[in-house]
This record gives structure tokens, C-alpha cells and sequence, in this order.
């Protein structure tokens, strides 16, 4: 490859992040797609894989003693530190690497190399696995008060906005095109969700052309629509999500919202989210602060509330939990918009689906709602998670913030979702990765024109691979039928209900997580006792066809048998309890560790590895050597 | 006393009680010497029985003629009492002040209390100290027990069994007891059975600023250490603090004196900075606003969770000292009642697995905390609410129980119990009607007699029907060193007990239930497949005699 100054450099030291005196040595390759370090040493198989598509920067660090350290921030927040030993190597890596992770054109993202051993049948086949139009009629549409318009096939009055759309059916086409020329980027108010069970609506749009004055009787009319297809209501909220200073501002250059004097039996409501800026700058913070090494309890605590970052994700699932009460307990209809309509407002609806229809706790519900509110509605993905070198300013977790919304919706509800935290994690690797083709771009229309050959001819779609991969993902204490997963969830929004998502943020700091996982035993269990069931069928079975054999046997051969009755007409419990219990045979053994033989090697063990250097505040004494255990940093994902 | 004379008004008819996430209930209160009780006479509403001893204050509104009690629990609970009629609510708030304040021990609740339960293993008798030196004894016999505080005249706050290096004389235990705070000269906390290293806990040595020194107090701890060896002496105070000790006749062991010894200082807080630790937590907890800034800025500042790293830390650095580098250690912080217990206690949870069951932890409670001389009635005399000058009241043990529950959501298989034993250990500590945490120390649970005259916790909790409660579904005996993480992102605010009473639990309960089903369902169809496959292999056997007879 054109941009690798430097294949391969030998004894590189790949520094532990838990303990900066623990090193790896061992060689770094530079591929067209990874970034590669094997670790010396035959026996462990030590290796890291990095994408570079992963990769967020690049840091040359001052020379120390050891090398010339190199420091890789990943995009996952999974933070590299190599020291390579000469001063060239470590600057041709660094130009390389800086060069590889900022691909200038789609093409040369991941997604059009990665190429796994499958068919074309089967990677065409990836792309249908979700059907958006099989979404909607699951909600119940089309119905005799709304349908799909056609007027936005050719992407001609918002080329934002996916081809199908669905708008009241008592909206006429010029009363479309009429809203759509006072909104924003053109994108007029269309629904996002429908609630079967009392009509209301959830619809989307983006803020109204109003300035001080202005108005829009098509627009207007189109809001009267939307009120007027939920029978039982006699009136709408339109909910703004930016602060309402922010909104007021807007009007002085011709934006803002809804002025309710104008728009017959509308509730304005306003929501204060802050703008995708001020959460980058609040996600950079609390990155920093889950990479600080060894903080003190006070310095993360604090680091964390000068990060805001909760006080918004707080934000943003009250914005959720209020329109999914007026849908579910008002049933009245809620249009959303916040500036253009992309980013907030994908956030509010798709959190207030959540809370309102148990389809989008499953996994493939959490699937069909992404694909819906973010990927066709135009969220802009390839800016927003920088996808390709660009505009700094463009990029902001919008979609991180929806998908910790999730998470922290799981944490007060456990038992709600089919699918566990490692689900949302492995979405969120892949939304970044850009190994599958489903987040490349910002718009259906974009994927569509520019390279629809190339994505659907060379990419391959993420959601039939995370199905396929769907037992690590389940969540053991998901049932369906129980109280709490039954419609509306009502999650608290006290301040101390929002935590900080380790597993997130400090996903690759593996001796910050419990040594133990209470939802892997219970997977584990679960997956035992489906087997036993298999089991138990089978021996069912067998003693039916011997009892029938038996019954003719026994009646034919009554005399000789007398003799040995006792054995087996004794009550089974008895029998039962007079013998040592035998799991040898069929069963599986139940193991509760994943892999007992090795920790009974104490010093090799997981649970024991994790000596952290507790002496730090011993005042001056030299601290103690603590265990030298070798990990493998390596992850599932970016092995691939 | 007659706890007559402090009730003015027994009985009040139509008042209201308002508990969190519990329907509102009008009935008739009651007070009675050690109860406060509110009954609607309702089969289908729950009554409320409150010890008045579980009172940690109470405010009192009024709104016209209608009164308003806000009482505050040591559980950290607060319930509201409206009681018409403002001379019956005074009455109610004057006699619930006296008889939440008793002075006297003996007129506490234990001494009342009469189980319904028959007492089958009596718990005053479950943990005796001749039980574990036989535990010690089939592992080494480098240890003795010696009687030398058999009447509590060396050692004021020890047991009058303590386990002492085999060579050191009682004389020289006496001479090295007045060398130590409160006479408590060091002394055998935990065996390390993997590698014969030990733990040993102690006060600070008396060294005052004249460093005077105490041949036998070397010696006595000298003799833990195998030849050639060192060990560690941690002072669970930070050098400054310990310097500052001096002037006051305390201290810390001189290099000079103990050459065979290295000493680190940590830096775990003085009881009366955690009782103000605790307040500011709770009054976080229970804060309005909603604002998630004031949340987290008042937890940062209530520092409680720096607390627990501490503490935390400290317990994994002895643990540390004793597997990892195969060295004795000492711990020790000033009186050698609080900090100390709390890093001997843990550092057990983290190396020996025994102390991970039930019986175990109860054992360990009973021999660091209880013997051990926890003045548990002065540091839980009043809780989170108390609002008058602190005596001597701190959380000690409830911080603990924090660091605990922490190990246990890391290693959620390891432990044999479940967060609901550490839950209701701290009620009990605040409030019981068992005799367990009555008293400061071994001597003055003898002179209440409560093995007589109460009934121990253990007694209660033992007994199977309750012990289901206690037990953890995923436990799996693990025979390892467990070794915690203490980064601030590792630690968790303890829900259980400090967002209990603000927070609807159902959700999470619910999440237990299905835990406990999916393991039970998981054994039950084990022994089905068991026993069907035994049965199966018999008739198999007997058809081919069957055969074999034809």
C-alpha cells in the first residue's frame, strides 16, 4: 500500500495500560486495513489487532529512555501505547498510521475490503434481512388514516429523507411540498412511530422557517393533519428539543418554531438537549477522565460532573419518557424537531420507542428502530462519527448517547430486554468500525447515488451477522411476560439513577470490570438446562418404548422375575437417595467459571491476576512488585 | 423506670402514615415501651411496627390543629405521621424523643424481647475462641492461648482468650500491653494457611515523643517472623497523622527498634470524619433538586466513596503483603478498634475462602469485630440522621459492610450470602432485638449478661427458614485469592442500602426472582435427568438378566 512508509518494526513494546511497568515485546505490522502486534514468545499467542478505521488520532510522545512512545486513541475508547526503540520508525508509523485512519473517499473504507468467506448469494441475502416496510406493518400502517406518499421516491423534496414516507392520507401533495419548502433541509413532518393500540402518533420533522412572523398555511394544515388522524385526541404536542434560548435565537435568522397561535390546538413543549458541539466537548471530557490513570476517587467523581455528560444522557431520556407518556397515557400525537432533525430528534423518538413498545427491547426490534429513526431518516453517520476525513466539528456521539439511553434503561429494568449491554457495545463498535456497509454515508439518498453498486457489490450488511451471533448477546433475565415489560416503561430520572457506563468506557481496562459476570453464569446455566431439557425428552421417550416392551415381557415372564422385584419397584426418591449422585455421561458439567482446570492454577488465574498497585499512597515507601501476568489484549471484534 | 411515665398519650385514632413507595394508610397508632405501631385493623393493609430504638430523629409541622411527625430512621428510612389533634401529636413527639434516647442498656428492647422462634443452635455458643485455636492448631503450633485477660485487667477491650506467639511469656504480654493504646498489645488476627504467614493486629505503640521503646513488644512481634524474614507494619493513618499522635503519648514503631519491619502508612479516616461522611451521603441521597450536578457534587464532597477505596485498598495491600510477598504483617491504626478491624476483616474476605459463607462470615464477624471489641454501641448509638453534636458515633462497621458488598458485586459466584445478610447486619448493628451488638466489648456484654438475659442475632439467623433469605444462588465454592478492583470506576454507591427508601425496588427484585428460577429450574431438571437415567440403566440391566435367566 501506497501510504505504509514501514511494514514491520521489530521489538516494539506494547505498555499495559493498567500499569505502565508491565511491557509487551514483540512486532508491529502495518497492513492496508490493521495495525498488528504480535507478542514474543511462542507460548502466549499475544496479539492485537487495531483497525484503522478505529483509530481517532494518533500522539507521538516525548522520548523516554526505553523508546519513542506512540499513543493510539481508538474510536471504541480503547487507548494503544507502544514504544518503538528507533526515532525514524516511530515517526513512519506515525505518518502512516495518520495517513491509513483518515480515509479521504468511501472506497477506502473497511466495509469494501473486508471480505469474509461468503457467497454473493449470501452477502446479497445480509441486505434484506431487515424490512423496513415489514416494520411499519407491524405498527398497524398503512391504515385508512395513513399511508406511504410517493412523493419523495426521487429524494426531490428531501433528499435527507428516505423514499418512503408516511404522512396522513388527508394530506394532499401541495400541502407536502408546501410544508416541506418552510422546514428546514425540506423535511416536513412525517411519522416515525404508531402506537395501534389508541392511534397517537410520534412524528418527526425539522424547526419551521418562522422567524419573528412568518407562516405556512400547508404547514399548518399538515399539523392539523397529524392531530386530526388521532381520532381520540383534540390536541398535539410539538416538542422542541434544543433549549429554548437556542430556538429563540434561530428566529433572527428565519428559523425557530412553532408559534402556537398559528397552528390550531398545538401544546408547545420545549426540552432542552444541547447542541451535537457542546456534546462532543462533553464526551471528550469524560473520555478523559475513564482514561486517567489511577484517579483518586474525588478526581473521577468530579471529572465526571464537569463532563455533563450525564446531566445531558439525563436530558435526553426525559425528553423520551415525556412524549412516550403523552403517547401511551395521553394518547395524544407528538411531533418532534429540534434544528434539522437528525440528531436530537432521532434521539428522542427512538428513546421514547423504546419505552413504548416492549418489539424494540428484542434484539432484532433494537435493529429494525436503528435502521429506521437513524439509518433511513438520515442521520449523518459518516460525519458524525468521522468516518472520513472531514470537518471536526461535524463529528458528535449523538448515537452513543441514544444507545447509553439503552443501557441505562437496562440497568433500572433488568429483566426488559432480550438482549444484554455486550449487544449495544458490539453495535456501537460497528457503527464506528465501518466494517459493515449500514453506516457508511449520511443520507438513504447518498448511499443510494454515489455508491449503492459498491456497497450492496462489495459490503456486507451488519444485522444478519449480529443475528447470527445472537447468543452472546441475550440477556439471561429477559422475560417477556413479566410485569415490567409490559408496555409503557417508567424509568426514574433522579440524578442517581444515571450512572457511568464502565463497560463502555473502560471496555479494554479488563481489570476494572468484576472478575466474575452474573449474566454469563446465568447464560451458561441456561444454556445447560435447554440441553437437559433435550435430554429429558429423550430419556422420556426411551422409557416409554421400555415400558411398553417391559409390560409384555414382564407378563410373559412373571414367575422368574419375583425374585428381583425389589430392585427396581422400590419408590424412585428412595432409590434416589441410597446412591451417590452420577453426572458422568450425557450431561454436560455444569461450569460456572468458563475454564475451572485453569484456575485451580492460582497464579495464572483471571481472578488473581488483577493485583493493582494498592500501595500508591504509602507515603514515600517503595511500592511493591505486584504479579506480572500477561494478558491478551486482544478483543473479539477487532481480531476480525 | 417504668416506660409508663414517658407515655402521655397511648393511643391515637385516624392518623396517617406515609411511607415511601407504600400506599398511604390511616389507622390508630399505638405507643408502646419499645414499639411504635400503626394498625388500619385491616386484614389486607400492612401494619407498621417501629422500635423506637430504630429512631434516629424526628421533626415536628403543624398545619392548624393537624400535626405532622417526620420521623427519621437509623435505616435510613423516613416515614411521616399526620396526627390530628396538636396536644396528642406533642404527647406522640415528646414520648417518641424520650423513648428513642434511653440511656440505660438494660432497658433496651433485647432484654424484652422473647422470640417466637425455638432456639435450636444457641448463638451465643456458635463461635467459640477454643474452636478456631483447634482450627489453628492442626495448622502449626508456633501459636498458644493465653488466659492473661481472663479478667479483662491487661486488656480492657480484648476477650479474655487471645492467641499470642508460643514463646512469649504472659509477663511479657503484660509489660507489652502497657507499651500499646488501651493495653492492646499486638495479637493474632488471621493464619495463612497457604504459606504459614500471618496477619496481626494491634494499637499504636506508646512511644510519645521521647521514642520510648518496649523490648517485649519487639519481641512479641519479632517472634512472627521466620528467620531472615521481614514484615510489614501497616499504620492505617498517614505518617503526618501518626506524627501528630506522638504528642499525645502515642505513635509508630521506629525504624531503629524494629529493623526487621517496614512500615507504610495509608491513609483511612478517623471515625468522627466518616460520621460526617455518612450524613452528606445520605442528605445527597435524599436530595430534591434533581439536579444532576448538585448529585454528583454532593456525593464527591460527602467523599464516602473515597472511604471505601481506602479502606478497600488498604485490606488488599495487607492481603497483598501476606500472599504475594510471603511476609507477616501488623495492622494498626490509633485505639486498634475501627480502621484496623476494617483492613483485618477484609483482608480475610480476600484470602480465605472460609469466610466467604455464611458460617464463616459470621465467625469472622464474631472474632474482629465482636471479640475483637468494636465499641459497636457507641458507634451506632445514632445514624445518618442524628442532627446533635457527635459523640462517638461513626460507620465504621457499615463501611465494612460497604467494602464487602463491593468484593461481592465483583465476584458475585465466590460468596456464599447475598447482599440481603450485609443489608440487614447493618440494621441489626443500629437496632435490634437481639443482644449481638449490644455493649462496647467482650467485658461488658459479660457484665449485661446478655448470653442470659438476650437472644443472639446468630440464634435467628441460623435457622434454615431464615437462612434462605441470606443465600446466594450462583455461589459456587471458589478456593482462590480473590483480589478486588479499587478504581473509583470499579466502586459502586451502595443502592441496597443507601437509595433503598428513595427508589422503587420491584424491577430489581424482579431480577432476583428470575436469577433464583433459572438455577432452581436448572437443578430440578438435573435430578430429573439423574434419576431417569438411573432408571433407565436399571431396567437395561435387569432385561439382559432378563436374557441371561432365559
Amino acid at each position: 500500500m501506497e501510504h505504509i512508509r514501514m511494514p514491520k518494526v521489530e521489538n516494539v513494546r506494547l505498555v499495559d495500560r493498567s500499569s505502565s511497568r508491565r511491557t509487551h515485546v514483540g512486532t508491529l505490522y502495518l497492513t492496508a486495513t490493521h495495525t498488528i502486534f504480535v507478542g514474543e514468545g511462542s507460548e502466549d499467542r499475544n496479539e492485537l489487532w487495531v483497525l484503522h478505521s478505529l483509530v481517532c488520532n494518533v500522539v507521538k510522545h516525548k522520548a523516554s529512555q526505553s523508546g519513542y512512545p506512540l499513543l493510539i486513541h481508538c474510536k471504541n475508547f480503547q487507548v494503544i501505547q507502544f514504544i518503538i526503540p528507533q526515532e525514524s520508525d516511530c515517526h513512519d508509523v506515525y505518518i502512516s498510521l495518520s495517513r491509513l485512519s483518515r480515509p479521504e473517499k468511501y472506497e477506502e473504507l473497511y466495509c469494501f475490503s473486508f471480505n469474509p468467506n461468503v457467497d454473493k448469494a449470501e452477502r446479497e441475502h445480509s441486505w434484506d434481512f431487515l424490512d423496513l416496510k415489514a416494520e411499519y406493518s407491524r405498527m398497524g400502517l398503512p391504515n385508512k388514516l395513513w399511508h406511504v406518499t410517493p412523493i419523495n421516491r426521487e429524494y426531490r423534496v428531501c433528499d435527507t429523507y428516505p423514499a418512503d414516507l408516511f404522512v396522513p392520507k388527508s394530506v394532499t401533495l401541495p400541502v407536502i411540498v408546501g410544508s416541506s419548502k418552510f422546514r428546514s433541509r425540506g423535511r416536513f413532518p412525517t411519522l416515525s412511530y404508531y402506537c395501534k393500540e389508541n392511534h397517537a402518533t410520534i412524528c418527526r420533522s425539522s424547526q419551521p422557517l418562522s422567524g419573528f412572523s412568518a407562516r405556512c398555511l400547508e404547514d399548518e394544515q399538515m399539523l392539523q393533519a397529524i392531530m386530526k388522524s388521532n381520532p381520540g385526541s383534540r390536541f398535539m404536542y410539538v416538542v422542541g428539543t434544543r433549549p429554548k434560548l437556542n430556538a429563540m435565537a434561530n428566529r433572527a435568522a428565519g428559523k425557530g418554531y412553532e408559534n402556537e397561535d398559528n397552528y390550531c390546538n398545538i401544546k408547545f413543549q420545549f426540552i432542552g438537549i444541547e447542541n451535537i458541539h457542546v456534546m462532543r466537548n462533553s464526551q471528550q471530557k469524560l473520555i478523559e477522565v475513564s482514561a486517567l490513570r489511577s484517579p483518586s476517587m474525588g478526581e473521577f467523581l468530579t471529572g465526571l460532573e464537569n463532563s455533563d455528560w450525564l446531566r445531558h444522557i439525563k436530558s435526553i431520556m426525559e425528553a423520551g419518557l415525556f412524549i412516550s407518556k403523552a403517547v401511551a397515557e395521553e394518547g395524544v400525537s407528538v411531533l418532534v424537531h429540534c434544528s434539522d432533525g437528525w440528531d436530537r430528534t432521532a434521539q428522542v423518538c427512538s428513546v421514547a420507542s423504546v419505552l413504548l413498545d416492549p418489539y424494540y427491547r428484542t434484539l432484532k426490534g433494537l435493529m429494525v428502530l436503528i435502521e429506521k429513526d437513524w439509518v433511513s431518516f438520515g442521520h449523518m453517520f459518516s460525519h458524525r462519527c468521522g468516518h472520513l476525513i472531514g470537518e471536526a466539528k461535524e463529528v458528535s456521539p449523538v448515537i452513543d448517547q441514544f444507545l447509553e439511553c439503552v443501557w441505562q434503561l437496562m440497568e433500572q429494568f433488568p429483566c426488559a430486554f432480550e438482549y444484554s449491554e455486550k449487544f449495544l457495545i458490539s453495535i456501537h463498535n460497528h457503527i464506528y468500525s465501518c466494517h459493515y456497509g449500514n453506516f457508511i454515508c449520511n443520507s438513504q439518498k447518498e448511499r443510494k447515488d454515489l455508491i449503492l453498486c459498491i456497497i450492496k457489490e462489495k459490503a456486507h450488511s451488519i444485522w444478519l451477522h449480529l443475528w447470527e451471533k445472537k447468543l452472546d448477546f441475550m440477556n439471561p433475565l429477559f422475560k417477556p411476560d413479566q410485569s415490567q415489560n409490559q408496555g409503557l416503561l417508567r424509568p426514574s430520572t433522579a440524578p442517581y439513577c444515571f450512572k457511568y457506563w464502565r463497560r463502555l468506557y473502560n471496555r479494554f481496562d479488563r481489570e476494572l470490570h468484576p472478575r466474575q459476570s452474573e449474566l454469563d453464569c446465568l447464560m451458561t446455566v441456561k444454556e445447560e438446562t435447554q440441553q437437559l431439557e433435550e435430554e429429558l425428552a429423550l430419556y422420556e421417550q426411551k422409557m416409554a418404548v421400555l415400558d411398553k416392551e417391559r409390560a409384555k415381557t414382564l407378563y410373559m415372564q412373571k414367575g422368574v422375575l419375583d425374585s428381583k422385584q425389589a430392585l427396581w419397584s422400590l419408590p424412585l426418591d428412595i432409590s434416589l437417595a441410597n446412591t451417590p449422585q452420577d453426572y458422568i455421561g450425557g450431561a454436560p458439567n455444569l461450569c460456572l467459571f468458563g475454564d475451572q482446570t485453569k484456575s485451580s492454577d492460582a497464579d495464572n488465574s483471571d481472578q488473581e491476576s488483577g493485583v493493582a498497585d494498592f500501595s500508591s499512597h504509602s507515603s514515600g515507601e517503595e511500592s511493591l512488585p505486584s504479579e506480572d501476568s500477561v494478558k491478551d489484549p486482544d478483543s473479539d471484534e477487532t481480531a476480525m | 423506670m417504668e416506660f409508663a411515665e414517658l407515655i402521655k398519650t397511648p393511643r391515637v385514632d385516624g392518623v396517617v402514615l406515609h411511607r415511601p413507595f407504600m400506599p398511604t394508610v390511616e389507622g390508630t397508632l399505638c405507643l408502646t415501651g419499645h414499639h411504635l405501631i400503626l394498625s388500619s385493623r385491616q386484614d389486607n393493609t400492612e401494619e407498621l411496627w417501629l422500635l423506637h430504638a430504630n429512631i434516629d430523629s424526628t421533626e415536628k409541622r403543624f398545619v392548624g390543629s393537624l400535626g405532622t411527625i417526620i420521623v427519621k430512621c437509623k435505616d435510613l428510612r423516613v416515614i411521616q405521621l399526620d396526627i390530628p389533634g396538636m396536644e396528642e401529636c406533642l404527647n406522640i413527639a415528646s414520648s417518641i424523643e424520650a423513648l428513642s434516647t434511653l440511656d440505660s442498656v438494660s432497658l433496651m428492647y433485647p432484654f424484652f424481647y422473647r422470640p417466637l422462634f425455638e432456639v435450636i443452635e444457641d448463638g451465643w455458643q456458635s463461635f467459640a475462641p477454643e474452636e478456631s485455636f483447634r482450627d489453628l492448631e492442626s495448622m502449626t503450633d508456633e501459636w498458644r492461648l493465653s488466659e492473661v485477660n481472663k479478667d479483662f485487667s491487661v486488656c480492657p477491650s480484648y476477650p479474655s482468650l487471645l492467641t499470642v506467639p508460643k514463646d512469649i511469656d504472659d509477663e511479657s504480654l503484660c509489660k507489652a500491653a502497657s507499651f500499646r493504646h488501651g493495653g492492646r498489645f499486638p495479637v493474632l488476627s488471621y493464619y495463612h494457611k497457604k504459606n504459614g504467614m500471618v496477619m496481626m493486629r494491634a494499637a499504636q505503640p506508646l512511644t510519645g515523643t521521647n521514642g520510648r521503646r518496649c523490648k517485649e513488644d519487639e519481641k512479641l512481634i519479632n517472634a512472627t517472623l521466620c528467620a531472615g524474614k521481614r514484615g510489614y507494619i501497616i499504620d492505617t493513618r498517614t505518617i503526618a497523622v501518626a506524627q501528630q499522635a506522638k504528642a499525645r503519648g502515642g505513635g509508630f514503631e521506629q525504624e531503629a527498634n524494629y529493623p526487621q519491619w517496614r512500615r507504610i502508612h495509608k491513609a483511612i479516616e478517623r471515625s468522627n470524619v466518616l460520621q460526617d461522611s455518612l450524613i452528606k451521603l445520605v442528605e445527597a441521597c435524599n436530595d430534591q433538586s434533581h439536579s444532576m450536578d448538585r448529585w454528583l457534587s454532593k456525593l464527591e464532597a460527602s467523599n464516602w466513596q473515597s472511604n471505601v477505596k481506602e479502606i478497600l485498598t488498604t485490606a488488599c495491600l495487607a492481603a497483598q503483603c501476606i500472599d504475594r510477598e510471603g511476609a507477616s504483617v501488623l495492622v494498626h491504626g490509633t485505639e486498634g478498634t475501627d480502621s484496623t478491624l476494617q483492613v483485618t476483616s477484609l483482608a480475610q474476605i480476600i484470602l480465605d475462602p472460609a469466610c466467604r459463607t455464611i458460617r464463616g462470615f459470621e465467625a469472622l464477624i464474631e472474632r474482629e469485630w465482636l471479640q475483637a471489641g468494636h465499641p459497636f454501641h457507641q458507634r451506632c448509638a445514632q445514624s445518618a440522621y442524628s442532627n446533635g453534636k457527635p459523640r462517638s458515633e461513626a460507620p465504621v462497621f457499615l463501611l465494612f459492610l460497604d467494602c464487602v458488598w463491593q468484593i461481592l458485586r465483583q465476584f458475585p459466584c465466590s460468596f456464599q450470602f447475598n447482599e440481603n445478610l450485609l443489608i440487614m447486619l447493618f440494621e441489626h448493628a443500629y437496632t435490634s432485638q437481639f443482644g449481638t451488638f449490644l455493649g462496647n466489648c467482650v467485658a461488658e456484654r459479660g457484665k449485661l449478661q446478655l448470653s442470659q438475659k438476650t437472644v443472639s442475632l446468630w440464634s435467628w439467623v441460623n435457622r434454615p427458614q431464615e437462612l434462605e433469605r441470606f443465600l446466594n444462588p450462583l455461589y459456587e465454592p471458589n478456593n482462590l485469592v480473590i483480589w478486588p478492583s479499587v478504581a473509583p470506576q470499579s466502586l459502586l454507591l451502595w443502592e441496597g442500602v443507601f437509595l433503598r427508601w428513595n427508589r422503587s425496588t420491584k424491577c430489581l427484585d424482579e431480577a432476583y426472582q428470575e436469577m433464583v428460577h433459572i438455577i432452581e429450574y436448572n437443578k430440578e431438571l438435573q435430578n430429573k435427568v439423574n434419576s431417569l437415567r438411573r432408571q433407565l440403566a436399571q431396567l437395561e440391566t435387569e432385561d439382559k438378566m432378563v436374557a441371561d435367566l432365559k
